[in-house]
């Protein structure tokens, strides 16, 4: 087969951790690793991608791809296919590369597997269904480039000492794509470690009872230190913190050292996002919970009540 | 502006579906109904039609049960319905159902689709680009506020640290997240009139498909339960339980 490309993104001024995940991957795969990576700062930062495995970059810097959401990128990557005929591309699983995948599908007009979680060879790949209670292996067939939109965290970054050649790519993004446009940005994310980076992770749901004992979770965090703190969907939905904060099938997937799941019932769709943690401690008044189930630790009884004196505990042993 | 909205049938919405012996989604002799997901994009083009004067039509593809979905969302307030039902359909991957979708959407006509994120069931969440691809439209995706404003339509379109504010003229597709609003309940009267309101069945021929372009290009090759992370120690009492959590923290040498 042809190449295996991995459609890069830029975040925050440098290269988004998923692109690291997809490269290392794609290099176990053989026959060829090329990237493309298309925004502002893409030909300063290129040389990274080549540390994690890819051959040759094919860089442009211009805001027309950060701008107008998906369409410019689509344009640019699809004449780039048509160029060099790459036999599969990885996309993680994030706003700005699904968009970009279902689109490139309608031009190539070739398969696409979404929610990923392992590639199997140039024909195979995996995915979990059901909140990742079974696992399928799909058979990918029909036209080249095989399309697949992975998880983030399915595989874990490695550098391979190499390096890429850079190609600029020329910018002919037609006038008539250049639709919608980005006319405001905000950020919403909290202070402290990022989820996905953050070895404790301390979750909150429903049974917290109301937005403002969030901020015991806070707490907690603080007295652990490199803590951060997430939410299931329920709360997300009901305002008490922003979706940043939403782990599970529809926000981030998280695999810390430990996970701290407190007044959250254990939904498949939150599990998807956790269950790969290294230990998981529970706080549940429901014995029955789901997630007591999956707990290397599990304490039935009110959170309010102890996740202050864990606060007071944890202070206590730092202290002396 | 007149909307498209898409409303997908999904076999037993608060749970865990079940899979038949042919590693499909048992989507027949099961309870179902609208994808709740797709509750989110109903209301939203519905407000969209209120706000900009215009009418929504439902668009379904589905067994023929997925009448009940249809049938929901016309009782919420949709106009009239379109449903594509052929057992040459069975088991479509994202990329047929995109183009069944989109040649039914070209054939009732649009200034606006609108879409949900990801169904359910299959959560592949990557078919509205590929539909607006397909329609040859601009696309507003991840919109958890959508509204029409000065004969445009603007939407925050969620993002990894935030929100950003996005707008574009039509046409175009948009495409809701959950929680994006609240969808409206339909009264015993609303539910009565949506029986009387028309649903077109087209044909796949009627579509101008043939049997052959509806082949799904995935096959499943295997399908095995995922290994189940085991449960540790369950502890009882509180105080007992604050304890054990700190200890357990030390062991993880966190603390
Ligand atoms: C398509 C789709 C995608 C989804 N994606 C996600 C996702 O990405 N992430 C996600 O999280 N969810 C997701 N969901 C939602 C998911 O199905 C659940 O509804 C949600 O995770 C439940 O959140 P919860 O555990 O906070 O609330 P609940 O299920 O209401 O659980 C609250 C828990 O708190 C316990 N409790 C109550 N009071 C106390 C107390 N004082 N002390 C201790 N415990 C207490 C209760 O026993 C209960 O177990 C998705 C759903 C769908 C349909
Ligand atoms: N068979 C279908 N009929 C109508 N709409 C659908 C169908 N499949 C998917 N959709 C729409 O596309 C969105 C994304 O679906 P998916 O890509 O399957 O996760 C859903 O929220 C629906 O709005």
């Amino acid at each position: 087969m042809g190449a295996v490309w991995v459609y890069g993104e830029l975040f925050e001024g440098n290269v988004h951790p998923t692109t690291l995940e997809l490269l290392t991957k794609a290099r176990s795969l053989g026959d060829g690793t090329e990237a493309v990576l298309l925004g502002p700062g893409a030909s300063e930062v290129a040389p990274t991608l080549g540390e994690y495995g890819a051959q040759r970059v094919f860089a442009a810097d211009d805001a027309v791809y950060t701008d107008h959401l998906a369409q410019p990128a689509v344009h640019t990557l699809h004449r780039l296919v048509e160029e060099h005929r790459p036999g599969m591309i990885l996309f993680a699983m994030t706003y700005v590369a699904r968009d970009v995948a279902g689109r490139l599908q309608a031009r190539t007009g070739s398969t696409l597997l979404s929610n990923a979680t392992d590639i199997l060879g140039p024909d195979r790949g995996q995915t979990q269904i059901f909140g990742g209670t079974q696992i399928v292996d799909v058979a990918l067939e029909g036209p080249d480039p095989k399309l697949v939109v992975v998880r983030p965290k399915s595989f874990e970054p490695q550098p391979s000492g190499g390096t890429a050649e850079v190609v600029e790519v020329p910018v002919d993004v037609p006038e008539e794509l250049k639709r919608p446009t980005v006319v405001e940005r905000h950020e919403e994310a909290a202070a402290g470690p990022k989820l996905e980076e953050a070895p404790v992770v301390i979750s909150g749901g429903r049974g917290l009872q109301d937005a403002g004992n969030f901020e015991l979770l806070r707490e907690l965090a603080e007295s652990i230190g490199k803590a951060a703190v997430g939410a299931t969907r329920a709360v997300v939905d009901s305002g008490w913190v922003p979706y940043a904060m939403q782990i599970g099938q529809t926000g981030t997937t998280v695999k810390p050292d430990v996970y701290i799941a407190v007044g959250i019932s254990g939904a498949t769709q939150h599990m998807v996002g956790m269950k790969e943690s290294k230990r998981i401690i529970a706080i549940n008044k429901d014995p029955d919970a789901p997630i007591l189930k999956i707990a290397d630790v599990g304490v039935v009884g009110d959170a309010l009540k102890i996740v202050p004196r864990v606060t007071e505990a944890v202070k206590a042993q730092k202290g002396g | 502006m007149n909307v498209v909205v898409l409303a997908k049938y999904i076999p037993n919405p608060q749970g865990t579906p079940d899979l038949g012996d042919d590693n499909l989604v048992k989507r027949e002799g099961v309870e179902g109904g609208l994808d709740p997901g797709d509750e989110f994009a109903v209301e939203a083009a519905l407000q969209l039609a209120e706000q900009s004067g215009g009418e929504v039509t439902v668009v379904s593809m589905g067994p023929e049960v997925a009448l009940q979905a249809v049938q929901k969302a016309l009782s919420m307030n949709c106009s009239k319905g379109v449903l594509i039902s052929d057992p040459a359909l069975r088991g479509s991957d994202v990329w047929v159902t995109a183009r069944v979708l989109a040649a039914a959407i070209k054939r009732a006509g649009f200034d606006v689709v609108v879409t949900g994120v990801e169904s359910t069931d299959g959560s592949t969440g990557t078919l509205p680009m590929t539909l607006a691809e397909l329609l040859e439209v601009p696309a507003l995706s991840f919109a958890r506020h959508v509204e029409a404003k000065d004969g445009n339509i603007r939407i925050e379109r969620q993002t990894e640290t935030g929100y950003d504010v996005v707008e574009c003229a039509p046409p175009a597709l948009v495409s809701v997240t959950a929680g994006a609003n609240n969808p409206r309940y339909p009264t015993l009267k609303n539910i009565m009139q949506a029986k009387q309101k028309p649903v077109d069945r087209p044909s796949l021929a009627d579509l101008g498909l043939s049997g052959d372009e509806v082949r799904p290009t995935q096959q499943v090759a295997e399908i095995r339960p995922a290994p189940e992370r085991q449960g540790g120690e369950i502890v009882e009492d509180e105080g007992e339980g604050v304890q054990r959590i700190v200890e357990f923290l030390k062991e993880a040498k966190v603390l």
